[in-house]
């Protein structure tokens, strides 16, 4: 998976390994629609996405967000809880696009035998266009 | 129309949204996400959570489609911004959770085109016994529309 290290090792600055996902498809979008409840028929209609001026569907911003959340529990492992994950929409996000999900360690805070680790993440096109720029905490029970 | 501070405060009618497993998978199976913690049992019982707990982005997925806004918004004035989850408690299927959306906070800013206004949408979520489980925060860009 993606560690070569463990989380009580990591330290300030620290690039984590990046997360690749396969080219995102018109079908997910609709799984994603279906599941999520979201049918705005910008994600879903391209004739509809035309008529507003796009080239077709754009991709939920809430699947961006689902990619970083993604990868932030694969970096959490069995190791930490999730407490606190935020996103910024960036970019738009179109079927074809193939996103790249990566962190840096912002911040670690100790207080009563807990362990805080602050991280700052990217959600990228392979352009490098951000489609999503954000944090989580992860929390460390000893 | 703005909006002014009197909305801070709104909230909207409670509903109860039941955590399913089918739904879950849909949901995770969609991202492509396929960490065990969703799935494996014991996998989720000897991690940080013990036991079996959702996606984090999954409370955007927790309407039914009955939930309504606490205040009359005009959809084409929308953007929604960012968003947020914090987490109290962990969110588990069959969990059934009482939420409701509040609008936490509303300000100004000045923008290139103008004066453009931000709103906080918190959906709170709690279990049965009352206790706060998580907080999906929507941070709104309210613009005025092109004329």
């Amino acid at each position: 998976m993606i560690k070569d290290w463990s989380l009580e090792e990591l330290l300030v600055n620290q690039k984590i390994e990046p997360m690749m996902k396969p080219p995102i498809t018109k079908v997910q979008l609709a799984q994603y629609a279906g599941a999520s409840g979201d049918f705005n028929p910008l994600h879903l209609d391209d004739e509809f996405a035309r008529k507003i001026g796009m080239d077709g569907v754009v991709a939920h911003g809430m699947l961006v967000m689902g990619f970083l959340g993604e990868y932030v529990m694969k970096i959490a492992a069995q190791q930490a809880k999730v407490v606190n994950f935020t996103m910024r929409f960036g970019k738009m996000t179109f079927p074809g696009d193939e996103i790249r999900c990566s962190a840096i360690v912002e911040r670690i805070v100790e207080e009563d035998g807990k362990r805080w680790i602050a991280l700052d993440l990217t959600a990228e096109k392979k352009s490098g266009e951000v489609v999503g720029s954000g944090s989580a905490i992860l929390q460390l029970n000893d | 129309m703005d909006l002014d501070k009197s909305v801070v405060g709104l909230t909207s009618k409670e509903y109860v949204f039941e955590v399913e497993n089918r739904h879950v998978g849909q949901f995770a199976a969609a991202i492509g996400d396929n960490n065990p913690l969703y799935t494996d049992e014991e996998y989720a019982k000897q991690s940080a959570y013990e036991g079996l707990i959702v996606p984090p982005t999954f409370p955007i997925a927790m309407n039914n489609g009955d939930a309504e806004l606490p205040i009359d918004l005009d959809h084409r004035r929308m953007l929604h911004g960012e968003q947020e989850f914090i987490y109290h408690k962990p969110v588990r299927v069959g969990d059934r959770l009482r939420c409701q959306m509040i609008v936490s906070d509303l300000y100004d800013k000045e923008g290139k085109s103008g004066k453009m206004q931000f709103l906080k949408l918190d959906t709170e979520m709690k279990d049965e016994s009352g206790e706060l489980v998580c907080i999906s925060r929507m941070n709104i860009v309210y613009r005025s529309l092109a004329k």
